[in-house]
């Protein structure tokens, strides 16, 4: 197998698997919800686990015998170097196969790839982290990764907005953030029901109860672009300035390097410059239609 | 590595000429050249008129080469015409392709899986072999593009290792264009239409035809190498002149420009911002509408276009369920799957798709790469089927 190649100058290219993928083994699957799973994996060769290194918010490209590769963020911790855990929503072929395997199957993996959250930035600060939808996954790891190191970090706001109240992944999780020191949970549905004991409504809706300090404030946004402008708007109408609004971007992926220019976003590739950014950088593109 | 060698990485040493350094070659000679780059190890590129069009093929010898062949170009339309009279080799602008499949595959494997009887996996990379290429005839336009691609797949973090090997693989044999087509526009990028030192890529012997022959001076090591074997003699003074005359005549037969608005106006559009921001604060004209009425999103523009440089991947499994094979292959922006994630069309209507084209071409590319994308060789004007011309496109958005 050979998976550097020796010609080339020395760049990232040397140190990740950038063509054919490293082999991983899957040493759990766990069902997270209809369609929603999680799969812990772990690199098989000792060199390429002690290569391996990752920031919240960097994602791997998982590959699928004989169907293909998907982008998934990482939603483990960054210093669990042993296992690497993937969340993933059936949505396609290749997502629909991976819901397939279990426990001791074997797959690819290429990655790290992309920019991540700014933890390292948003340490001493006060942190809000707000989701949207199901696709809350990339925004699981820096929670977590905040929940772990409490102390770095000012106060940690958590909103989470779903349409309907049984679309709401990880129940338990949410309520243990929300008995840490320091932490605000706040939950939101469009639709809730009798057992929804929170707001109903969207999510911008949960601001009157979250405490924004502007220049103190880092805001962490991952979810459909819709929910995200409004939350950006909520966000700029309370002082916040676009150089602290982080958002997770979303785009078509397949090299994951910035070569295949699916991802493009204007001028940014998203697997590369992305799909992390400050809306400081793509201010003038964030939610035109079609870009 | 020897003089006889490709060099370096892209030949560093090549496109070092000073110009007047050139020497004369009867244009029966050229042959002789031709005889010794295939001798030298390479295989021999270049122009051939096949199915009413030149294209670079493989190439046996001189004889094989459009002598007396020209063309004409227009929006959506190309035909060529036969003129027993002339001898020349290269008065024609030039055709849908030349460089860019020879260094970025059409369609190339990258990798394999194998799988065994437990599930096991390996994983095996696939390098294109390196062949040696001299191609005959590149145009400062194709020079200019290559220059583009260059910086896209291998001056970033992560180097295309496939690129790498066949563009080191490459000998130049560059010509200046003497006859540009009505689509051609490289004056006014300051790409084209003389092949100069120091301008886009590196090349390794430039040649300037004239009606009884070429002057030919050598970019690199390599190039000289070659130069020193072939019979030459010192070039007159009215051969210079009369290769002077031509490319400025080249030059004052384009009319067409891009838009250079603000400060930069009226200079090359790579060497100032050009259209940089430009396309992207017009993101909602009304103009993007009108373009989709004509464009049939077709992705021909992107086909012929020397720097587009999108490529999908494709997983091509085996039917005994042993081996996958895992492809790249040249795609569009034009295309509905280009931007689709998950249940979603990003970019779902023409006037988007075009949108991010030309966008792309000559605003953003400023930002990713230091200059316009576009080399003004006129390809996506001719060989759009609705006639199509970016010129105008972006003139009537940015007057």
């Amino acid at each position: 197998m050979i998976d550097i190649d020796d010609s080339l100058p020395e760049t990232p290219s040397r140190r990740h698997p950038v063509r054919s993928p490293w082999l991983a083994e899957i040493v759990e699957r766990r069902e997270e919800a209809r369609d929603i799973f999680t799969l812990r994996l772990r690199l098989c060769r000792e060199a390429a686990r002690s290569r391996y290194r990752f920031q919240p918010g960097q994602f791997n490209m998982l590959y699928l015998f004989g169907v293909g590769e998907v982008p998934i963020s990482i939603v483990s911790d960054p210093e669990d170097e042993a296992l690497l855990d993937h969340t993933i929503r059936v949505v396609g072929r290749v997502t629909r196969g991976l819901a397939q395997l279990r426990a001791g199957d074997r797959l690819g993996i290429r990655g790290p790839f992309g920019r991540g959250w700014p933890v390292q930035a948003a340490e001493g600060r006060d942190v809000m982290v707000i989701t949207g939808g199901l696709g809350c996954a990339p925004s699981v790891s820096v929670i977590d990764y905040i929940a772990r190191r409490r102390e770095r970090f000012g106060h940690l706001t958590i909103m989470q907005g779903v349409k309907h109240h049984h679309d709401l992944l990880w129940r338990e999780r949410y309520e243990a953030w929300g008995r840490q020191p320091g932490t605000t949970v706040l939950l939101a549905a469009d639709q809730g029901g009798p057992v929804w004991p929170w707001h109903v409504g969207p999510v911008t809706g949960l601001f009157d109860q979250a405490p924004v300090s502007p220049g103190r404030t880092v805001a962490m946004l991952c979810g459909p672009e819709g929910m995200m402008q409004a939350v950006v708007r909520e966000l700029r109408a309370r002082g916040v300035a676009d150089r602290d609004i982080w958002l997770s971007m979303e785009r078509n992926m397949h090299c994951a390097v910035g070569l295949c220019g699916h991802c493009q976003f204007g001028p940014h590739f998203v697997c590369r410059n992305g799909p992390v950014f400050p809306l400081a950088e793509i201010a003038d593109l964030f939610g035109v239609r079609g870009i | 590595m020897n003089d006889d060698t490709t060099q370096g990485k892209r030949g560093e040493d090549k496109g070092a000429a000073e110009d007047g350094a050139a020497v004369f070659l009867e244009r029966d000679a050229l042959q002789t050249l031709l005889a010794l780059l295939q001798s030298g190890g390479y295989r021999l590129v270049g122009p051939q008129v096949r199915d009413g069009a030149i294209v670079y093929e493989t190439l046996g010898g001189a004889e094989q080469l459009p002598r007396g062949w020209h063309d004409e170009q227009a929006p959506g339309r190309y035909r060529l015409h036969y003129d027993p009279a002339s001898p020349r080799l290269f008065a024609w602008a030039n055709g849908p392709q030349a460089l860019k499949p020879l260094v970025f595959a059409p369609r190339e494997l990258l990798w394999e899986a194998h799988r065994d009887e437990t599930g096991n996996l390996r994983f095996q990379d696939c390098l294109p072999s390196g062949e040696r290429i001299a191609v005959i005839g590149v145009r400062a336009c194709d020079l200019a593009a290559l220059a583009l691609q260059d910086a896209h797949f291998l001056e970033g973090p992560f180097p295309d290792a496939a690129y790498h090997r066949r563009r080191t693989g490459l000998f130049l044999v560059a010509v200046d264009c003497s006859h540009p087509a009505e689509t051609c526009f490289c004056a006014a990028t300051g790409d084209g239409p003389r092949v100069e030192a120091g301008k886009g890529a590196a090349w390794d012997l430039r040649l300037q035809e004239l009606e009884a022959g070429f002057l030919v001076e050598a970019g690199s090591r390599a190039g000289a190498a070659y130069l020193a074997r072939l019979p030459a003699r010192a070039a007159t003074e009215a051969e210079r002149a009369a290769a002077l005359a031509q490319a400025q005549a080249a030059v004052a037969r384009q009319t067409r420009r891009l838009p250079a608005p603000g400060p930069s106006a009226g200079a090359p559009c790579h060497d100032a911002a050009g259209l940089a921001g430009a396309l992207t604060a017009r993101h909602d004209h009304p103009h993007w509408h009108d373009v989709a009425q004509r464009c049939l999103a077709c992705g021909n523009c992107t086909a012929v276009c020397p720097t587009c440089f999108c490529a999908g991947d494709e997983e091509v499994p085996d039917l005994a369920g042993t081996a996958s094979r895992h492809y790249r292959q040249w795609d569009s922006c034009f295309t509905a799957a280009h931007s689709y994630i998950h249940g979603i069309v990003i970019r779902a209507e023409t006037r988007h798709r075009y949108r991010q084209w030309l966008t792309h071409k000559l605003d953003t590319w400023h930002a990713q790469y230091g200059r316009s994308g576009c080399v003004g060789c006129g390809r996506c004007i001719t060989w759009c089927p609705a006639g199509i011309d970016l010129t105008a496109e972006a003139e009537a958005l940015v007057p």
